[in-house]
């Protein structure tokens, strides 16, 4: 399988690009040329130039160490979301699916209801309740996504609970926990993974757009949504403000696009190229 | 037809009951007081927020006042706003059509440059233009419309001057939101169309149709085309919910009057009767909007009909 990921030109560059980028964002200001939140009231709003690549803010802060900051709190609101979706999603659509009947149908009812609300909303109403900051916009982009992975996981295990091997494991007397967590899950993974990854992109856009509205990191913090939304002020003045957390937010979303397709490919021999 | 429309609208109810039920609660689940929250940083008094939690019926038992809350809505009533002090379904009849417009707008512009990019990528497939048309629909998926409407604004209202960065009405405002909405959309049109019509060129009624001594435009677009467009149209209709999601953000940077703004506007300063009643609104007409799909799609499919 590796190696046929590897063969997805698009997809390695993009695997390797996201690993830097989440090695920026554990190291974080550590590797950050300046402090990103140190100001110099007599270095604002300078242009990108030799002392400072991506020039200066209205704070005279760097601009290029905020953006590697930034990596941090953009990607773990993004991964976190995805941890919060797919835990909830595999229980409720593992619960869902093996049960049938009654629970089946509150669990499903329950998420057309939340499928009602176009995602951006659900994750607004959700900050509305539990307030702003990064950790409820985590919770928010994770809440938003709890749908399409319990959608997978209940189909995923309507078709295998009637599989042989299900079946014969029941058969032979094994409990529905042995069953689920030994015989069904394990062959659920590699549908979650894909899912994983596609949304990932998703709750990075989501994420940074609920900062770039202010409903998530407060400042000083560097965050890629927040920052952009604070460039919008100085488009005329300092361009290169908005320009360099935008263009970090798209090229991660380009490789995460590139690694999902990959990923895709690699996993459905369907989809593989001759 | 009738039957289904029927057994659709049914199986809508429940969704549209626990939309209500959620709505109702917002107000609820909020950690702490709403009527403290509200009246927070006003030094209010125990007994003005005390007035506050009976004037809006926070006192009462929590089925008493959803049964309330559904007998006002039917009615039309939605409340009043905290801050502007008018009635919210007022508030909402006011901004709806600018994003009534704004949607529009949007979709005529993913259609037309998506299902362009689409037809010119499957009829020259491999070319430069198939190439330009694939890269064009890669970034359009990948750039955030907050990002794009930004970069819009920076190019052609601060440098060139051509278009106004702040959408006040007319066409001219309208050009920028709907093209950093449409962006994405269109994206998505051109990858499907490509698809599906590349698919339905292989077809052998395509090749019946040029052994006919039928030009090439002819075929694809009286042929291959019109069995193309199906599940285009259907995406067109199931992007209504993620086209309200963006004019959140896009009606924020461009300083539009609309439905999304206002959301943005109502959850900053914490006014709780407007929140719900946008909320209940883009909902309700995200579920009608998937309902006429559904029917349009049975329309056009009778499997779906009778399955």
């Amino acid at each position: 399988m590796w190696r046929r990921f590897a063969r997805h030109r698009f997809a390695a560059a993009g695997a390797a690009l996201l690993l830097v980028v989440f090695a920026l964002a554990a190291a974080g200001p550590v590797v950050a040329p300046y402090n990103p939140e140190r100001v110099d009231i007599v270095d604002r709003l300078r242009p990108p130039g030799a002392a400072h690549w991506l020039g200066t803010d209205q704070f005279g802060r760097d601009v290029l160490s905020r953006v590697v900051a930034g990596a941090r709190p953009t990607c773990l609101a993004a991964v976190m979301a995805i941890g919060i979706a797919a835990g909830a999603g595999v229980v409720l659509g593992a619960a869902a699916g093996y049960a049938g009947g009654a629970v089946d149908g509150a669990v499903m009812r329950a998420m057309d209801i939340m499928l009602a609300f176009p995602g951006i909303l659900l994750a607004l109403v959700v900050v509305t309740i539990l307030g702003t900051g990064l950790l409820n916009v985590m919770i928010a982009v994770g809440v938003s996504l709890i749908p399409a992975f319990t959608r997978l996981v209940r189909g995923a295990m309507l078709s295998l609970r009637q599989r042989e091997f299900v079946v014969s494991a029941r058969a032979i007397g094994c409990g529905s926990v042995r069953i689920l967590g030994r015989h069904i899950l394990p062959n659920v993974w590699a549908q979650v993974a894909v899912l994983s990854t596609t949304a990932l992109g998703w709750a990075i856009i989501a994420g940074s757009t609920l900062n770039f509205l202010g409903f998530g990191v407060h400042p000083p913090t560097p965050e890629w949504g927040a920052d952009l939304n604070t460039g919008r002020e100085y488009l005329n003045a300092a361009w290169w403000m908005s320009t360099a957390p935008g263009t970090a937010i798209v090229l991660v979303i380009l490789a995460i696009n590139f690694v999902g397709d990959g990923v895709t490919e690699a996993l459905d021999p369907a989809l593989r190229r001759p | 037809m009738g039957a289904f429309i029927g057994r659709r609208l049914l199986a809508s109810l429940p969704i549209v009951f626990g939309v209500t039920a959620l709505v109702f609660l917002i107000l609820h689940l909020i950690p702490g007081d709403p009527a403290q929250i509200m009246l927070f940083g006003t030094n209010a008094t125990p007994d003005q927020i005390a007035g506050l939690r009976r004037s809006l019926g926070l006192d009462r038992p929590l089925a008493v006042q959803y049964g309330d809350f559904v007998w006002r809505l039917v009615h039309g009533d939605l409340g009043v706003s905290f801050i502007s002090q008018r009635r919210v379904a007022e508030e909402i009849g006011l901004v709806f059509p600018a994003t009534a417009t704004l949607a529009l707008a949007t979709m005529v512009v993913a259609a037309t440059v998506g299902l362009g990019a689409g037809v010119i990528g499957a009829m020259y497939r491999g070319s430069w233009m198939d190439v330009a048309g694939t890269g064009f629909s890669v970034l359009g998926v990948a750039v955030p419309n907050f990002w794009l409407s930004v970069l819009l604004i920076l190019v052609f209202a601060v440098r060139l001057g051509w278009l106004p960065a702040l959408s006040e009405g007319g066409v001219r405002g309208l050009i920028l939101p709907s093209v950093s909405l449409g962006w994405g959309f269109s994206a998505i049109i051109t990858r499907l169309c490509r698809a599906n019509l590349l698919e339905a060129l292989a077809q052998p009624y395509v090749s019946t149709a040029y052994a006919k001594g039928l030009r090439a435009g002819a075929v694809v677009v009286r042929h291959a085309l019109k069995n193309a467009l199906i599940p285009v149209v259907t995406l067109l209709g199931l992007q209504v919910g993620n086209l309200l999601s963006g004019a959140v953000v896009v009606e924020t940077i461009f300083g539009r009057q609309g439905l999304g703004s206002l959301a943005v506007r109502a959850i900053q300063a914490k006014d709780f009767p407007t929140i719900q009643g946008v909320v209940l609104v883009v909902a309700l007409v995200y579920l009608l909007v998937n309902l006429a799909v559904d029917v349009a799609y049975a329309a056009l499919d009778p499997r779906v009909r009778y399955g």
